[in-house]
């Protein structure tokens, strides 16, 4: 594919102008994912038919009287966590086979009233515990940049489809870093939003007080758009946002100027990772600041214990919200089960990876009676400490600017064995939920070939602010642009 | 003389009286075909997420309130996780360590105790039910219902202040009439409204508290009473014996009065409860709290109370008629249309009674009005009408209501008390039957019931009994 | 000294009804006590007098109206379902000790 990459901008003005139609658009998709898909593995299922029905419906519509919004005609991919009504809901698990889901995640919903086109949904770290698409029942997917090479996880599939220029958009899920680091690792945008802001209803729980949706796209303006049409109080879910969202759209209006962005000294520690990575990101912070903003060194002085409270928080979480998954009403039931003892742990047990079973066996036991007190309500006392010091931080500036990951894509099978390690490529993500504060990431370079994320982190409500800087970058440099050699 | 003192404590499941679920749209129904009512929260499909149903909380923090409970203004739902096959989550949503309401009390006279005894409320708090599962079927196998699963329930927790198997019943008919009285539960038994565990020890007085067991799910006041009985005296037994009581959960057979050890506990559950990080605290402003309590409607004591001395009702019969809300609104209403509130509530508590009992239904499922009450009441004090047509008249009234004094002259109940008219029909009694007269002026008073039930059957029985039996002593006595 | 031990994991697996052999037991227990080692560095924060954090953004407590609606979800649920009689959804007997834990 020659040129720059397709973004939901570009495709919205083509789309209005009838230079091209909505079915021509999800015709390019499929065709795409067709040639690339059998060495990308980013989807684990499309909807062909349904699509092109669907693009048809959607020509009909521009045809008639003009765009529902943004998105209308646009071809979108959704990350196999998100409910789609008459869809399967697989969360790359094995326990989830066959299930179908019968209603729409309110995401989706919406998606679909405003005319998006969902045309398939992408791999993923089985339930979303994972930061490399490798602890999925369908085998990992490679990343578009290098095929030997995680994509990041556990959004990986969406971040590559999108990479790999198969959609436009696509959307993921974020507990700690799960679209973030993939979008950090294929070189493209990513954002998780503040949490409450997109509704959690339909996107199957792994950590309830950190999980969100959020889009993969080109760029922080396609991310906006996505988030204008997802966001928004849900009566179905008790921890949305009740009021009104801020329109990110708007926000965007390309000046960082008398914009303070605050570099959190735990962060850009030298040791920190690969100088490489450090270096791109100083440089994109010089860059934002030739374009105005001001730079400042903040402290976030206990981002040493973040990784072992989310890991604290997010097990115990996920080994709650896992329960359900039995055998008993949907999903696979281990055969010949003559006892209901046998029939749930054989069940999970073949149902579930590895690293899904590690998560639960560590949950249920910071959870189990003694321990409690030292390990879960000792984590949620640290969270209360991480929300402070980023209410402090954000008390002298408007933004944090750090590096989305220590390191840019590892190799496949090169984490797989040591969980620990694996955890710590988190570890400059897991804060911002944590904290539910709005974080992204850019592409700000290249190091060694590879792309290297820029994250920009906001005020808990204030997504406009990381989305305009993002942008602001954007207009300035050409790292959203660059594309893997498959593409050219 | 018995060298111990039981301790009994009681849990009690209340269903809510709410239309929907706790936290789904689903209806609350009974007797549906299996998972008619279902959806994907209470199914718990992937994805779905809990909602807290705003009745449910205004009904729990009533009973709370009328429990004597003091409201928290912040409380956390909580995960209790475990595996069953009618929980589909794999946990319950409850309350842990922050409850809706503690620290309350419940005043509990059983029948012949001299005085009531406080028993203390530890907790109230709000969870969801569970469904039901079936194990009777065409085959071997256990069945799910989940219209059950995420019904609101509260649960409250007395104190072991009990002491015996009477103070039990009657700590539950006391709780049950007070969640009508505010509304917050129908409590229906058989309904399977209000379900009770109990817990029972025994220490010697003074002494530290014994091991506790548990029966668990009892849902009649019978099995409570008999459960607590049996498990007092089996533990009594046991302890005689110089053996040990062991941790235990327990059934109890009411068909056998039987207890049954069902599961000895090595180790206590491990539920490993957390705030459920998909619901926000319960916050209640005072204000709402305090506007709660104000608005709760007068509590079956006080209400008794007043009867007691506002209408001058024995306490035996203002306890019963403030049994039921129903019957003690339709006692005022009928002693406000006819103000002898004794003659009123004596007609209630024994010939209504016996009549609605015959019928086989409840005061609310009749046409019988307070004013029907009211007016044979007072019909039958004033003499115009015997108390056995007053009776009469009560199978019709129940069915389809009337105007009582219409009937009375419509069908010429009217008592007859004309002098001249019963001393004819006396005179005739008289002369039909020499045996009786003759045995009545041997000495034998039962002949005077038999003539007496002669004048009765030719006046319809609408003679004045006093009257009849005057004229009858009258003419006996004078010989002829 | 370890932290967890091949027992103590196989208590924990039947605790979330997982069904572990010894080798993976094993390299759980590994797996779990290097974990462990590492949030051990928490207890070390002071953390007295911080309350936990309840919510993540704080917001009121959202309140539903107590309206019954059906949903049509049970349908498509139960013709899926693993195994059912009739619209019941069925499992092997629950055998006594079975209950809850």
């Amino acid at each position: 594919m020659a040129g720059a990459p397709a973004t939901v901008a570009s495709l919205r003005t083509a789309l209005d102008a009838r230079a091209v139609s909505a079915r021509e658009l999800v015709e390019r998709a499929l065709a795409r994912a067709a040639a690339l898909e059998p060495r990308l593995h980013a989807f684990v299922s499309m909807r062909p038919e349904a699509a092109l029905r669907e693009a048809d419906e959607a020509d009909a519509h521009l045809r008639a009287g003009g765009p529902r919004s943004a998105l209308d005609g646009i071809p979108v991919a959704i990350k196999d966590n998100i409910a789609q009504a008459g869809e399967p809901c697989g969360c790359a698990s094995r326990i989830l086979e066959g299930y179908v889901s019968p209603f729409d995640a309110t995401a989706v919903a919406r998606l679909r009233a405003a005319g998006a086109i969902v045309v398939g949904r992408t791999n993923m770290d089985e339930f979303a515990m994972g930061s490399s698409t490798e602890h999925s029942t369908h085998g990992p997917t490679r990343n578009p940049w290098d095929p030997a090479r995680s994509p990041g996880g556990s959004s990986g599939g969406s971040a590559a489809a999108v990479a790999a220029g198969v959609v436009p958009l696509a959307f993921g899920s974020d507990t700690g870093g799960s679209i973030r680091q993939p979008a950090a690792f294929a070189g493209v945008t990513g954002a998780k939003p503040t949490y409450g802001r997109v509704s959690r209803y339909g996107l199957v729980a792994f950590a309830s007080s950190l999980d969100q949706i959020g889009p993969l796209a080109r760029t922080a303006e396609d991310c906006a758009l996505a988030l204008d049409v997802v966001s928004g109080h849900d009566p179905r879910d008790s921890t949305s946002l009740p009021e009104p969202p801020t329109r990110c759209r708007e926000a965007l209006d390309g000046r960082a100027a008398g914009l303070v962005l605050g570099l959190p000294r735990e962060y850009l520690a030298a040791d920190g990772g690969d100088p490489a990575v450090l270096r791109a990101v100083e440089e994109a912070a010089r860059e934002l600041e030739k374009a105005g903003a001001s730079l400042r060194e903040v402290s976030l002085p206990h981002t040493r214990y973040a990784v072992a409270t989310y890991y604290l928080v997010a097990t115990a979480e996920a080994s709650s919200n896992l329960a359900r998954f039995d055998g008993v009403r949907y999903g696979r039931r281990a055969s010949g089960a003559r006892t209901l003892t046998e029939l749930y742990e054989r069940s999970r047990s073949e149902g579930f990876g590895a690293e899904v079973k590690r998560r639960i066996l560590l949950g249920t036991y910071v959870l189990s009676a003694g321990y409690y007190d030292a390990y879960y309500r000792k984590a949620q006392q640290v969270r209360a400490l991480l929300r402070r010091d980023f209410e402090a931080a954000f008390e002298g500036c408007d933004a944090l600017l750090t590096p989305t990951a220590p390191e840019v894509a590892f190799a496949l099978g090169e984490r797989t064995a040591d969980p620990l390690r694996m955890y710590l490529s988190d570890v400059y993500t897991v804060s911002a939920n944590l904290a539910g504060v709005p974080a992204l990431s850019v592409p700000c370079g290249l190091a060694h070939g590879l792309p290297v994320g820029l994250q920009l982190v906001g005020r808990a409500r204030d997504d406009g602010t990381p989305l305009r800087l993002a942008d602001a970058f954007q207009r300035r440099t050409g790292f959203h642009l660059l594309q893997p050699e498959l593409c050219a | 003389m018995s060298a111990y003192e039981a301790v009994v404590g009681l849990e009690v499941h209340v269903h809510l009286a709410t239309r929907a679920k706790l936290f789904c749209a689903c209806p609350v129904t009974y007797g549906d075909p299996p998972n008619r009512s279902t959806c994907p929260v209470c199914l718990a499909l992937p994805g779905a997420l809990p909602v807290l149903n705003e009745r449910a909380v205004e009904l729990a923090m009533r009973a709370a309130l009328a429990l004597h409970c003091k409201v928290s203004t912040h409380s956390v739902f909580a995960r209790k996780n475990y595996f069953y096959p009618d929980l589909p989550k794999g946990y319950q949503i409850s309350q842990y360590e922050e409850p809706l309401g503690a620290g309350g009390w419940l005043d509990v006279q059983p029948d012949g105790a001299a005085a009531p005894r406080r028993i203390g409320i530890t907790r109230i708090h709000m969870e969801e039910d569970a469904g039901k599962s079936i194990h009777e079927g065409s085959g071997p196998g256990t069945r799910l219902d989940l219209n059950r699963a995420g019904v609101p329930l509260v649960e409250i927790v007395s104190e072991p202040d009990l002491r015996s198997a009477e103070e039990a019943g009657a700590y539950l008919r006391a709780l049950q009439g007070i969640l009508r009285a505010v509304g917050a539960s129908e409590a229906d038994l058989e309904k399977g409204h209000f379900r009770c565990d109990a817990n029972v020890s025994l220490r010697r007085p003074g002494g530290p508290l014994g091991t506790r067991t548990e029966t668990k799910n009892l849902n009649s006041f019978r099995a409570v009473e008999g459960a607590v009985r049996s498990e007092i005296a089996r533990q009594r037994e046991v302890r005689e014996r110089g053996g040990e009581v062991r941790q235990a959960t327990l059934r109890y057979d009411l068909e056998r009065d039987k207890i049954q050890v069902m599961r000895v506990k090595e180790n206590a559950d491990d539920y490993r409860y957390f705030p459920d990080p998909d619901l926000v605290p319960l916050a209640l402003a005072p204000e709402r709290i305090e506007a709660a309590r104000a608005a709760l409607p007068e509590l079956p004591d006080a209400r008794r109370a007043r009867f007691e001395a506002s209408y001058g009702l024995p306490e035996s019969d203002a306890r019963l008629l403030v049994a039921s809300r129903e019957l003690a609104d339709f006692f005022e209403a009928a002693a406000k249309a006819y103000p002898a509130p004794r003659s009123v509530a004596n007609w209630l508590l024994r010939d209504v009674a016996a009549a609605l009992r015959e019928a086989g239904r409840g005061l609310d499922e009749t046409a019988l009005r307070p004013d029907h009450v009211a007016a044979l009441a007072r019909l039958v004090d004033a003499g115009r009408l015997t108390p056995a047509s007053a009776r009469g008249l009560l199978p019709e009234l129940l069915s389809a209501g009337g105007d009582v004094e219409a009937f009375v002259r419509e069908r010429g109940l009217g008592a007859v008390s004309d002098a001249a008219v019963l001393e004819a029909v006396v005179a005739d009694v008289l002369a039909e039957q020499p045996k009786a007269v003759a045995t009545f002026r041997a000495g034998d008073e039962k002949a005077l019931h038999f003539l007496m039930g002669q004048v009765m059957r030719k006046t319809k029985g609408q003679a004045d009994a006093k009257q009849v039996r005057e004229l009858l002593r009258a003419r006996l006595g004078a010989g002829g | 000294m370890s932290r967890i031990g091949r027992a103590e994991v196989e208590r924990i697996g039947r605790l979330a009804r997982l069904r572990l052999d010894a080798s993976e037991a094993d390299a759980l227990a590994r797996d779990l006590d290097a974990i462990l080692g590492y949030v051990d560095q928490l207890a070390a924060l002071d953390t007295a007098g911080v309350a936990a954090a309840s919510t993540v953004v704080p917001i009121a407590t959202p309140l539903r109206a107590d309206e019954p609606a059906r949903s049509d979800a049970r349908e498509p649920v139960l013709a899926r379902a693993p195994d059912r009689e009739g619209d019941a959804f069925l499992v092997p007997p629950v055998l006594e000790g079975e209950e809850e834990g």
